[in-house]
């Protein structure tokens, strides 16, 4: 399938997904897809310089927060609508991603990856000690319980269920489209091997540029709705643990080296983790991402797609 | 005839170990130079000096006509000089023919234009037949032999379209037939109009293949002429074989 075939594909099945909880009058569906759909953007973010440039970014959780925060900081200077904040926070985000990029860039391994862990903390305390958006105690955001969208009104929640719906496929096109082109190779080489890169005449640098940048703008689309759906904004949930573990553990459960291993590893990692919210608690949801994490370390270090692709080259030799 | 590289009183230190002091190497377009010396001489640091996977402290490198210092290594890819490593490093998560399509795709891409992924397909294969691994163009390189490696290693130094190929020991641990492969190969590229330095210890197969030889000692060049002078040179022996 090609980049187009498969936002139509994502599209319809959206589009389904939405009828079904509309239609039969599923509230939670809405609520609990909007998470799943977040964790798909941040994980398919995550996964571009994650996964195709081999550069593991503990930092996802700023990115979220910076996007959430850009929401903050808008609805208490000058509201505007969400789409309109989903693209400011993904420029915001992007910027941030490119400094953060040319300040790390340097590093490689465990070193980048503590480097990006220490931005988060950087952030965090930012906006802790920053009262317009709240600092330590937090921000409301009141917002309606319905909205009219071109002539139809609906709940507030299929509205950002809608929104991060469209996110999720623009990530999931950008994601998989950059798999498949010159930057895609490029991207590859770094991850395999940077001095041969190089020598083939790979801008590595620029490159990674590259990545930090798309993953950080598309990491802050996914928090942009974040403060209209939870309500109340605090850092400890903006800069939450579960969405840099999850954004983390997601890829590498799907599979890193291609698009559709993050949306895979998002899809059955949120599903099982609405599913514990509901059933059990949401206080096993990490207990959950650990467990799943170390049973693909050890089992399939390339996640459920190179799984599948071992058994299909397996099984094609017979 | 201007030179088409230039090293010039190069030198380059590790905090205290000097590990080239002040080469000074020059070579013509189309020559084979083989450039040998005694482990920890200083060729592979002078190969990194070259190609700007490492900066020299002191000294210029000059490759056709223009100067290198500064430049990244991908930029004096971009202009023509090429490499392959000591330790054949293929991009593990790519094919054979991927391998090659990326120097296509960022440095022959860059210096002629875009080119039509036909016509990259098309010289992938070219070039996989070149080294003998067409049959072999899908698999992944963990799937190839010593040989194998050190042929896709010169494929896709070759890709680059280069004017410069630098050689870094791609015959070591290879069998007598092997090394002949390699040797065949090496002169093919080289009658194809690409200047070669060959660095290597396999003596027999440098005098085979060098017009010219060089010869590096504790970061210093103590030879360099016709390959049979270079041997007979005492100074060269006493290196090789101690007083």
């Amino acid at each position: 399938m090609n980049t187009l075939q498969v936002t139509i594909v994502s599209m319809l099945v959206g589009a389904a997904v939405y009828l079904c909880g509309h239609l039969f009058g599923i509230g939670y569906l809405f609520f609990a897809g909007y998470t799943i759909l977040q964790f798909v953007v941040l994980s398919t973010a995550w996964n571009i310089l994650g996964g195709y440039c081999g550069y593991v970014n503990f930092g996802s959780a700023a990115f979220f927060a910076l996007g959430a925060y850009t929401t903050v900081f808008f609805y208490k200077f000058y509201p505007l609508p969400i789409p309109l904040l989903i693209v400011i926070a993904a420029v915001v985000s992007g910027i941030v991603g490119f400094g953060m990029g040319y300040l790390t860039l340097r590093l490689r391994g465990a070193f980048f990856a503590i480097a990006t862990l220490a931005l988060a903390v950087v952030l965090q305390t930012l906006v802790v000690n920053w009262d317009f958006v709240g600092g330590s105690r937090g921000a409301y955001i009141v917002r309606s319980d319905t909205i009219s969208l071109g002539g139809f009104t609906i709940e507030y929640i299929e509205y950002l269920f809608l929104l991060m719906m469209v996110v999720a496929i623009l990530s999931i096109g950008i994601s998989r489209a950059i798999a498949r082109t010159q930057l895609g190779f490029g991207f590859a080489t770094i991850r395999d091997d940077e001095l041969a890169a190089e020598a083939s005449g790979v801008p590595t640098l620029r490159l990674k540029l590259i990545a930090t940048t798309i993953s950080g703008a598309l990491m802050g689309m996914a928090g942009a709705p974040f403060p209209y759906y939870i309500g109340y904004l605090q850092p400890a949930s903006a800069f939450g643990l579960e969405y840099g573990v999850n954004s983390i553990a997601m890829p590498i459960i799907g599979g890193t080296t291609s698009w559709v291993g993050p949306l895979i590893g998002a899809v059955l990692l949120g599903s099982l983790q609405q599913l514990a919210t509901v059933t059990i608690s949401s206080a096993v949801n990490l207990l959950i991402v650990g467990l799943l994490l170390v049973f693909f370390v050890v089992v399939a270090p390339n996640g459920l797609v190179g799984l599948v692709q071992d058994h299909f080259k397996a099984w094609r030799k017979k | 005839m201007s030179a088409l590289l230039h090293v010039s009183n190069i030198s380059k230190r590790f905090g205290g170990f000097v590990a080239l002091d002040g080469i000074e190497i020059e070579v013509q377009p189309g020559e084979r130079l083989g450039l040998i010396g005694p482990n920890g001489s200083g060729k592979s640091t002078l190969v990194n000096c070259i190609c700007g996977a490492l900066q020299n402290e002191d000294g210029q490198v000059h490759f056709d006509g223009a100067p290198m210092n500064g430049l990244a290594a991908h930029e004096r890819t971009h202009r023509g000089l090429a490499r392959s490593f000591q330790l054949p490093r293929p991009f593990h998560s790519l094919n054979l023919v991927d391998n090659i399509r990326v120097p296509m795709l960022y440095t022959v891409h860059k210096r002629t234009g875009p080119l039509h992924a036909d016509t990259v397909d098309a010289r992938c294969v070219e070039l996989l037949r070149l080294v003998g691994l067409d049959q072999k163009a899908r698999l992944m390189p963990r799937d190839l032999t010593q040989v194998e490696m050190r042929k896709l290693e010169l494929a896709r130094a070759v890709a680059a379209e280069p004017k410069l190929l630098i050689a870094d020991e791609s015959m070591a641990g290879l069998s007598h037939s092997e090394i002949e492969d390699i040797l065949t190969l090496l002169m093919q590229l080289n009658e194809r109009g690409i200047t070669i330095i060959l660095i290597e210890h396999i003596m027999s197969a440098v005098m085979k293949f060098s017009q010219r030889l060089a010869v590096l000692v504790s970061g210093k060049k103590i030879a360099d002429g016709k390959p049979e002078d270079v041997v007979r040179n005492p100074e060269v022996v006493r290196a090789y074989l101690g007083q």
